[in-house]
């Protein structure tokens, strides 16, 4: 083939004939490498070393507090925590506390993202609205609100309102400039053939800008359900009859460790649920959304 | 053909934008007259208008003069006239086919139902059989053309604009599109106005053919094709096609100057 490829650029083979020894020379000394191949674990083995390395680290740390290497006074230890948090659900707040967190993260979440959206939807109405109003939204953006929240707490009091005050202050600008977001792809094209349909302004919002952006505003869904958890916990933290981020803060002040790692626990599984279940509300929405 | 009275003028149309470095002449005072069933197409290098025309037309473009009449009655400025196919076919990607069809209906008011029960038929004798209930993504080039050029007729109007709908599709699927389209224009009998980038798909669909220069844009010549319908695609082969052709090459390669152009357009 190279003898082939020669004969017919006869006149370039020509030119240059001496390269040819050079080119081996430095083919030889070129190391021969192969593609590097990863070999996939099965599952079951995925899954039973992360169950092991949960297991030897409770064991550890059990025996390590037993033996004495760590101090079971400020970090507690496995059993403890196991028997205080059968004394929080049979005798204790658990409950109360873990609906208290749960309302207020949800009225939150639902409050600011819903509100936010609306908007960040509604700067696609008027240009100098959104100009005018913008600067605001970046502002408060870049505040960081949970500064703020002694002083939500102070104008709408101890109770659940002033925890879902925190959670939407939270959510309602990330969701705010997201839906911007989407106002702002929208491709001006889409517009012009919607126009040139003769299509009113709502006409334009209700079957082209609210669908298109509707991705954008799920996209968000996520983040703002842990957004709102933060806030509520914040808030709790600052005054607040109820709640797990109560219970975290008390136990703390009273040097009850095993019951913050209680309330640190249930927290964080009351989280995961939550996250769950918008990610299933996310993809339910987006297969709603192409229908 | 008879040329009765025309039912899309546009009448000493002119375009000019302000830009930060001074007034840009889109278009020069140009003048359209077509009657009604025509099927009209212009061509040209880019930046020669052709887009500003169909803006205006449409009424999405206010023109800084002249005038847009549509069956005698002053038109300029006012939008859902004219049926308007976009050089994308902007399908909305959240409908099926089927309701990205009946789009321009269904903003006109016509109830869903009976928008769809109009579109089916049609979607079915032109070629999307089977794709009613799918979604856009799903759907090849080609397809999603005929798409969106069946939600322009669906509008309803009797002009239709189709900025340059096959220009992005390959050469094969480009003559199918055509002769498809040749049948849609002669099943419907719409009035046309059509713009391309491509001499012979120009010729061989139209009735007339502008042919426009840039700087400002502007007409540069009329040309009648006087063809025979239906044309075969041999038609393309024969010396009065050529001939057209070799005038319109002739016209879009020499750059002249716009004096030089006037006089050629007259």
């Amino acid at each position: 083939m190279t003898v082939q490829d020669r004969a017919t650029f006869g006149d370039m083979a020509r030119i240059e004939p001496a390269p040819r020894e050079a080119d081996a020379a430095a083919a030889a000394a070129r190391p021969m490498r192969r593609l590097p191949v990863q070999k996939d674990w099965p599952t079951w083995l995925l899954v039973a070393v992360q169950v092991g390395i949960l297991v030897g680290a409770i064991a550890l740390w059990e025996i390590g507090a037993r033996a004495g290497w760590i101090d079971a006074f400020f970090w507690s230890q496995p059993s403890a925590i196991a028997h205080t948090m059968g004394i929080f659900f049979s005798t204790g707040d658990a409950w109360t506390d873990i609906s208290f967190t749960f309302r207020s993260t949800i009225l939150g979440f639902l409050i600011g993202t819903t509100a936010g959206s609306l908007l960040g939807l509604s700067f696609w109405w008027s240009r100098n609205y959104a100009a005018i109003v913008q600067p605001y939204v970046i502002c408060l953006e870049s505040i960081p609100k949970l500064a703020l929240a002694p002083l939500i707490i102070l104008v709408f009091g101890i109770g659940l309102v002033s925890k879902v005050a925190v959670a939407t202050a939270l959510t309602l600008v990330v969701s705010t400039l997201t839906a911007y977001a989407g106002v702002k792809a929208l491709d001006p094209d889409g517009e012009k053939l919607f126009y040139s349909l003769g299509a009113t302004r709502m006409q334009v919002f209700r079957k082209l800008v609210v669908p298109f952006c509707l991705p954008w505003v799920i996209s968000v869904l996520r983040v703002n359900i842990g957004l709102a958890l933060t806030g509520a916990i914040v808030g709790e933290f600052i005054a607040s009859q109820h709640g797990l981020g109560r219970a975290i803060l008390y136990a703390g002040q009273t040097y009850d460790i095993a019951l913050v790692w209680v309330a640190v626990l249930v927290l964080s599984t009351l989280a995961v649920v939550m996250y769950a279940a918008v990610s299933w509300l996310e993809r339910a929405l987006r297969r709603g959304v192409r229908q | 053909m008879p040329s009765s009275a025309p039912k899309l003028c546009v009448d000493d149309v002119s375009m000019t934008f302000k830009t930060p470095t001074g007034a840009f002449q889109a278009l020069a005072p140009v003048t359209l007259a077509i009657p009604q069933g025509r099927f009209v197409s212009l061509i040209g290098p880019s930046g020669c208008g052709k887009s500003t025309i169909f803006n205006i037309i449409a009424g999405l473009l206010e023109p800084t003069g002249g005038r847009v009449m549509i069956d005698g009655v002053d038109a300029t400025g006012t939008i859902g006239r004219v049926g308007y196919m976009l050089q994308k076919d902007l399908l909305l990607p959240w409908r099926t086919v089927l309701d990205n069809t009946i789009l321009g209906m269904e903003i006109q008011g016509v109830s869903l139902r009976e928008a769809r029960a109009r579109a089916l038929p049609l979607l079915e004798r032109y070629g999307l059989s089977g794709f009613e209930y799918l979604y856009p993504n799903a759907l090849s080039g080609g397809m999603r053309q005929r798409a969106a050029l069946l939600r322009t007729l669906l509008f309803d109007t009797d002009v239709i604009l189709l900025d340059e709908p096959f220009g992005a599709l390959d050469a094969q699927t480009k003559l199918q599109m055509q002769e498809w389209l040749m049948r849609l224009w002669s099943d419907f009998g719409k009035t046309v106005l059509f713009v391309t980038h491509d001499v012979e798909e120009a010729i061989y669909l139209s009735d007339e053919v502008h042919v426009m220069g840039t700087r400002p844009g502007r007409i540069l010549a009329t040309i009648p094709v006087a063809l025979a319908r239906p044309r075969a695609r041999t038609s393309a082969l024969t010396p009065e096609f050529l001939a057209i052709k070799e005038r319109c090459l002739a016209l879009l390669t020499v750059e002249a100057p716009a004096s030089d152009a006037v006089s050629q357009a007259a």
